[in-house]
């Protein structure tokens, strides 16, 4: 059947702010989809509360709106928008369960929506884990056994048919949220108990241990005309017992005979037709019992998936796009394939190359959590690699995680701890296990060892024998012996690792390759393994004999990506990569990326005139650019957008004598450089709150103890406040350096920042362009925590609501001064803070930062586009001239323009103590944050209730308010703990906050700290057991500088595991209590399109107020 | 364990691929193809169509599940040699019980690994198959002119007739699985061990017949109908099996055809064939069913094709009333199904019985027992429905 014609206009629901288990792999898939549903005259009407998204983009949809992703909200769209059908299958499973909501409350009916991709009862079957087992049982296959569970009660019942361990999954969860592993009663009680909560239907599924099987997932489609297709398969590396997102994952699967893997098509196939997804993707995945072959079906997906983003980048085969096209009515064979154009995509791709995913991991941001993997996801990004074979694919993967000891080493001797030790260690699934595996092979131990210890297939493990044996020959061998050199590289050998088995430097290696001509070649991705031509250019290195990079004789700029995501490094920057390439693209240079993260629409071959799916290593890169030096010209490199894994690169980029656009690595170390630093703010009259630098404890000591604490200490050259803390006194100081040591991030060459810590000041975030002359602010940021709290995990709003004309000008000036001074060409970011009337500032990154996408979509200035115009030499005027650019910049908002909040969504919930408990919630100097939403409307009232809405589902109206806060906070609670008892909640407190307000007259009653346990003989339970037992609709709880941090631990993982909104800063409960009211109307709904026309409209007359002013 | 010794892959074009000796050590020559499945190796080397091809796999790791005795898709390794990339250290499959390395070398099969195969095959595909040979051991040491000589002097594909050194020497039977319902006669022209059970699990004796089988000799078994396998060589030089075919269809018994027996009935008809430039070898090929609109994955492997009008139906220029091109390729709209409109005789040119491969066209043995029942070819009795139960 060709595109059916009735559907004239189609609303696509994003996946809402990143969060662990869902990322901007549904950007880069909902981005897919607007595109050609627009490309195929369809009317695009897109709602995602995520401003850093390129789908959110303008430009994508024909009505954008950044709004909560919650069945209301999008009830009010439909009202206004009137789509003809709904596709809920590209947003993941927020997507996926607003479509449910909008079902089960008769919304589709009234309007008349029809869901396309997958429809209600598709979706229930695929989801609904009963139904599923049963579907799956009907079509020949087996599962496990299993019971479903409504209570903890009827869940222990259950244990006793199914023995321990068992899993624990609960229904309706996205990346495996609320599952686990129970081996005793203690822990199902446990498990059980979250799960039935994390649950919107309330039950949880219990089943037989697979533990230790081998998992794989299969990628399948299907048309309307029942053709179905299997696009990829995957192999996890890591057995059953680690969710997939964080197993190192291979394509395709390397230890199925034909037999086996034709079942598990087999298998497939009839899963989706039994499911009926009629028109799409979906995801199934399996077990298989290692010694007989019985397999089991897990689970399907009847959508786009993580891992089908992952299959799209390792096949070349669009999934998100094909989907697109499939559910307008097209049948696979109608749809050519993009990369050959001859061939149909009714074909299963087969690769000639292997692709390994490894996961990227936060623990470091969380040092209270267990780090033992299990089903629940935990993983905050990844990095894929292709290599024409597994031990190049896994070396390049490792080496792309950018973390220190995620590669191989084989430094000394294998390790402190013996083979039994180190076998111990890898049992336990944890982040770095490869490694361990790798250092007890190196101690000896057998392949049936580690087979034994990990269940990881033998045939992994001998290809980490065989890079160990290559480590031995490499180091046995004379220092320039060619034969090596390229068994070396066949195997994924970095020139750092070599330089260490041989006892030399990567430049030295790097030197005798190049002697030696060891460079590598480009193969291409292209579906067919060779048999056809691939006329896409998308590449991956390979020390094989031929390369397939077509020579071009255009102007070429090298765009370097940010690698994993990762906490403090995430979408944003994609966002800001993407956009150069769009806007060079436009203004005629051929735009090349290298980028290793899989998730991204960067990594889209449909991005940029080329991609390098590659490492963002120096090596990598320099070789990349060696190759597209071949031909053409090459007009440089952009390091600035893509984070601090791009900028590290730019020093050794510019040694090596690749140009830099844009501003350069010596004014990028300008404003790193604490002295030098100092030096420009001096000169720009420009204040900095004291500081100092040290090296180690005791020179920390002399630094804050001259200064006086509190001190902010801050390790230079890292991102998201990676080791920043507030430290209020030298112990504490000396618990710092403790446990900072080995993580490297301060040392001799790294220094560490001590600065005066301003208490009670409020920060201001600036977004800046400067050409060299003019300077043009994007936009003006205020935080609403007070400054001391990470800016990635704050709320702020723009334009500031609570700042001065005057203040506005004193930063429009300092901004100047440090572009100025520092030398920037293109995008600076500027921190500041306003205390007792005096501007400080904090810091300047001359580079793009996390609020480009925000600062962009809030006031239509493509911050990131005109960057990288200017980074080649275009001047502001022009872009101006050109359109590109608003006249007036963004530190000019007109009076009416509407208010936008960004609010930070935080990941606490997935992350676990050893004891079971939520890790701390409280925001400090280090970013925790995964992602953000956005709520934009006519004042900050309203704006804020509509990010708290998208990014914690909403405050409650009514109900129980629990208060405690520290003593510097008592006074400032008064005003809004009043008005929150006027607005009918009632009010608890522990003994000294309730003294306080009943003091005021607020009546209070009064609840046990959990530091005094219950009172067994009255009854009385503790603050912590009514927040448990969902007696408590708000939590307001603020740490007290050092002390009693303990009590109010327990209440905020408290509060966190029970969902409750909750209230670190009095900031932010005096903007949660305005808005109250705004949220007591329902949101009205506003596209970006319609705000832009009134933005422009405002702006013709804001400058025709200027031009007038000027002329008096 | 890491291996060393070298081996060389010659083309003869002069190209000269250097890698390391694999399987049996020596000389081996035969037409240089490429196969692009990811599974399936040890069904690929016992499939006999591919006699006298040296096969180079595009996928880079083989052997990783070792070998076993039910993947076996005849009695011995066919190919002429083994081109891989990254061939396996270790054996890792429950069902494993022998490693590859093992086999080659048991079946006395020169293989090379360490070749960049993506260049090779790129090269296959824009200079067309060719002949070529692999030296490893004492061979390897030949000077670069003789091992070019050497594959010079080796035989082309075209012209060639395979059928003999692939048919089984003597006559035998497979019985029908459960209810019989009749006896197919099969020529065994490189006939693989999938195909003879899915043919009797569909209820049909099968008496398995050497190729130089007589007409006399298939008639005389008086057979419910009459099938030809798929197998090695070109098909214009069969055509003594050609004339045995023409001869059994005028005698009224229905037929079909796989591969090499597409291409067969192709001729019978009295269609030409032609070889392809570098052949259809793998296990992703989208052939689309003209008659039902569906899409197959299909598992394939032929370097020859029919040459039949694709549109509308046409007059069999032989005299068997009107045939047409039931499938076709979606990739590039080569002939892959043939079907007569007045007598009961169909043929496919991809492999139903997969193997390797997906199992997407198991239906046309449900299709072949339909018409044999009924005595009508209705493509309509068995649809994909049931393809994968």
């Amino acid at each position: 059947m060709p595109k059916r014609e009735d559907i004239k206009s189609v609303l696509v629901i994003g996946s809402g702010p990143i969060v662990i288990g869902q990322a901007c792999e549904f950007d880069y898939s909902g981005t897919q989809a607007c595109r050609v549903l627009r490309e195929e005259g369809v009317r695009v009407i897109l709602v995602n509360s995520n401003p850093a998204t390129i789908m959110t983009d303008p430009d994508f949809a024909d009505a954008t709106y950044i709004e909560p992703i919650t069945w209301r909200v999008i009830e009010s769209i439909i009202a206004k928008e009137k789509p003809d059908a709904i596709l809920p299958t590209l947003g993941g499973q927020t997507a996926l369960n607003a479509a449910i909501d909008l079902h089960k409350h008769g919304i589709l009916e009234k309007y008349n929506v029809e869901l396309i991709g997958a429809n209600f009862e598709a979706i229930n079957k695929g989801e609904d884990r009963q139904i599923f087992k049963e579907l799956v049982l009907q079509c020949g296959a087996d599962v496990a056994r299993s019971h479903i569970a409504h209570t903890v009660e009827e869940a222990v019942g259950f244990a006793e048919d199914l023995g321990y361990p068992l899993v624990v999954r609960p229904s309706f969860t996205m990346g495996g949220l609320g599952s686990g592993f129970a081996y005793t009663e203690a822990e199902l009680r446990r498990i059980v108990g979250d799960g039935l909560h994390q649950s919107p239907t309330t039950e949880v599924l219990l089943e037989e241990s697979i533990l230790g099987w081998k998992e794989y997932e299969l990628e399948l489609m299907r048309d309307t005309a029942d053709n179905t297709v299997v696009v990829c398969s995957i192999e996890n590396v890591d057995p059953v017992g680690v969710h997939t997102g964080d197993s190192i994952t291979v394509a395709p699967a390397l230890t199925l005979t034909d037999r086996e893997y034709q079942n598990l098509r087999n298998i497939g196939i009839d899963i989706i037709r039994a499911v009926g997804v009629d028109t799409g993707g979906c995801n199934i995945q399996f077990a298989i019992d290692p010694s007989n072959g019985r397999v089991i079906v897990i689970e399907m997906n009847p959508r786009v998936s993580r891992s089908s983003a992952l299959a799209s980048k390792a096949t070349g085969f669009p999934i998100a796009k094909i989907a697109a096209k499939l559910a307008i009515g097209y049948r696979l064979d109608e749809i050519p394939n993009d990369i050959t154009k001859v061939t149909p995509a009714s074909f299963e791709p087969t690769l000639d190359y292997v692709v390994v995913k490894v996961p990227r991991f936060a623990f470091e941001k969380f040092p209270a959590a267990d780090a033992t993997l299990t089903t629940t996801m935990k993983s905050v990004g990844e990095a894929m690699a292709i290599g024409r074979n597994y031990t190049t694919a896994l070396q390049k993967a490792l080496r792309s995680l950018e973390k220190r000891g995620s590669s191989f080493h084989w430094d000394g001797p294998a390790s402190e701890l013996s083979k039994d030790e180190l076998l111990a260690v890898a049992a336990v699934p944890t982040d770095g296990r490869i490694v361990t595996v790798q250092q007890a092979l190196r101690a000896g131990a057998s392949i049936d060892e580690v087979f034994e210890a990990t269940k990881i297939d033998p045939w992994f493990i001998d290809q980490i024998v065989l890079i160990n044996e290559v480590a031995d020959a490499v180091a046995a061998s004379p220092l320039t012996d060619e034969d090596t050199l390229r068994l070396a590289k066949d195997h994924g050998f970095s020139d750092v690792q070599i330089a260490a088995l041989r006892g030399t430097t990567e430049n030295e290696i790097r030197a005798i390759r190049y002697g030696l001509g060891v460079r590598p070649v480009y193969k291409t991705v292209d579906t067919c393994a060779g048999e056809f031509p691939a006329l896409t250019p998308y590449h991956y290195s390979s020390y094989d004999s031929e390369t397939e990079v077509m020579p071009s004789e255009r102007r070429k700029v090298v765009i370097l990506g940010s690698g994993p995501n990762r906490i403090g490094q995430g979408v944003e920057f994609d966002y800001s990569c993407v956009h150069a390439s769009f806007a060079l693209s436009d203004a005629g240079y051929e735009t090349i990326m290298i980028n290793c993260n899989p998730e991204t629409v960067s990594t889209d071959y449909d991005t940029s005139d080329r991609l390098y799916f590659e490492p963002l290593t120096l090596e990598d890169v320099l070789e990349v650019i060696n190759a597209e030096s071949q031909s053409g010209e090459l007009v440089g490199v952009v390091v600035q957008l893509g984070g601090q894994t791009a900028l590290g690169l730019a020093k050794g980029l510019k040694a090596a004598g690749v140009p830099i656009l844009g501003t350069t690595p010596e004014a990028i170390d300008l404003a790193e450089e604490r002295g030098l630093f100092a030096g420009i703010l001096d000169a720009a009259g420009l204040l900095a709150p004291k500081n100092g630098v040290a090296h180690d404890y005791d020179s920390a000591v002399v630094v804050a103890e001259e200064i006086g604490y509190p001190v902010l200490v801050r390790p230079s050259y890292v991102l998201g406040g990676r080791g920043m803390e507030i430290v209020y006194d030298s112990p504490s100081l000396e618990d710092y350096f403790v446990r900072v040591a080995g993580q490297g991030i301060v040392g001799p060459t790294h220094p560490l920042l001590v600065d005066r810590f301003l208490d009670d000041a409020i920060e201001i975030d600036v977004d800046a362009l400067y050409d060299g002359t003019e300077l043009y602010i994007g936009g003006i940021m205020e935080h609403i925590e007070e400054a001391g709290i990470h800016s990635g995990d704050s709320s702020c709003t723009l334009p500031p609501v609570t700042l001065g004309q005057d203040v506005i000008a004193r930063v429009k000036k300092a901004t100047l001064g440090i572009a100025e001074g520092v030398g920037v060409r293109g995008l600076l970011n500027v921190q500041f803070a306003v205390g007792a009337g005096v501007l400080y500032v904090l810091e300047a990154n001359p580079r793009a930062s996390r609020t480009v996408p925000f600062v962009s979509k809030a006031l239509g200035i493509p911050l990131a586009k005109a960057a990288s115009r200017i980074m080649v030499g275009d001047s502001i005027a022009a872009l101006k001239a050109e359109g590109m650019l608003p006249k007036l910049d963004g530190s000019i908002v007109p009076f009416d323009a509407p208010v936008s909040v960004k609010e930070a969504v935080l990941p606490f919930k997935r992350f676990r103590t050893k004891e079971g408990l939520v890790v701390d919630s409280v925001l400090g100097p280090e970013m925790r944050s995964t992602g953000e939403v956005m709520g934009i409307d006519r004042d900050f009232p309203r704006a804020f209730a509509k990010s708290q809405e998208a990014a914690y589902g909403g405050l409650p109206l009514s109900g129980a308010v629990f208060v405690s806060v520290s003593d510097r906070d008592k006074r400032a609670i008064v005003l809004p703990v009043l008005r929150l008892q006027q607005l009918g909640f009632e009010i608890l407190a522990t003994i000294g906050t309730a003294e306080v307000l009943n003091r005021n007259g607020i009546r209070t009653r009064i609840v046990r700290k959990y530091s005094e346990g219950v009172d067994l003989a009255n009854d009385e339970p503790t603050i912590v057991d009514l927040i448990n037992r969902n007696e408590v609709d708000i939590v307001i709880n603020t740490p007290s500088g050092r002390s009693a941090r303990a009590d109010g631990y327990e209440i905020r993982a408290a509060a966190v595991a029970a969902d409750k909104p909750l209230f670190t800063t009095i900031a932010q409960l005096g903007a949660a209590v305005a808005s109250f009211d705004g949220m007591k109307d329902g949101f009205t709904v506003t596209s970006m399109q319609e705000y832009a026309w009134e933005r422009a409209e405002s702006l013709e007359r804001a400058e025709e107020l200027v031009r007038a002013g000027a002329g008096q | 364990m890491i291996v060393t010794e070298p081996a060389v892959f010659v083309l003869e074009d002069g190209h000269r691929y250097v890698g390391k000796a694999y399987g049996a050590r020596g000389r081996t020559f035969g037409e240089a193809v490429f196969a692009t499945g990811m599974t399936g190796y040890q069904e690929t080397l016992t499939d006999p169509s591919y006699a006298g091809q040296i096969v180079m796999m595009t996928a880079p790791h083989i052997g990783n599940t070792g070998t076993n005795d039910e993947d076996l898709e005849s009695a011995k390794i066919w190919v002429a040699g083994f081109v891989v990339r990254d061939p396996s250290r270790v054996v890792s499959n429950h069902r494993a019980i022998r490693s590859l390395d093992d086999d080659l070398v048991e079946g006395e099969v020169v293989g090379i690994s360490g070749i960049d195969t993506r260049a090779v095959t790129r090269h296959i595909r824009s200079a067309g198959a060719m002949r070529a040979g692999i030296f490893s051991g004492a061979d390897f040491a030949l000077s670069p002119d003789a091992q070019l000589d050497l594959v010079r002097q080796g035989a082309e594909m075209t012209g060639l007739n395979l059928s003999s050194t692939v048919s089984t020497a003597v006559r035998y039977t497979v019985p029908a699985v459960g209810e019989r319902i009749g006896s197919v006669a099969v020529l065994d022209l490189g006939v693989k061990k999938s195909t003879l059970n899915y043919l009797a699990d569909r209820g049909f004796d099968v008496e398995v017949l050497p190729e130089s089988s007589t007409t006399a000799e298939v008639l005389a078994l008086e057979p419910s109908a009459l099938f030809y396998s798929n197998g090695p060589g070109d098909p214009e030089a069969s055509e003594g099996h050609v004339q045995v075919l023409q001869d059994v269809l005028r005698a009224g018994v229905p037929y079909f055809g796989i591969c090499f027996g597409n291409q067969l009935l192709g001729r019978a008809l009295g269609f030409g064939t032609y070889k392809l430039p570098f052949g259809h070898r793998g296990i992703n090929q989208p052939v689309l069913d003209r008659t039902t609109g569906r899409v197959e994955i299909t598992s394939q492997n032929h370097g020859f094709a029919v040459d039949a009008p694709r549109e509308g139906v046409t007059e069999s220029p032989a005299g068997f009333g009107r045939v047409e091109v039931s499938h076709v390729s979606l990739n590039d709209d080569v002939v892959e199904g043939i079907r007569c409109l007045d007598i009961n005789a169909f043929s496919v040119q991809y492999h139903p019985e997969a193997a390797a491969g997906p199992h997407d066209s198991m239906y046309l043995f449900d299709r072949f027992r339909e018409m044999v029942l009924t005595g009508r070819l209705d493509i309509s009795t068995a649809t994909l429905e049931t393809e994968s139960k």
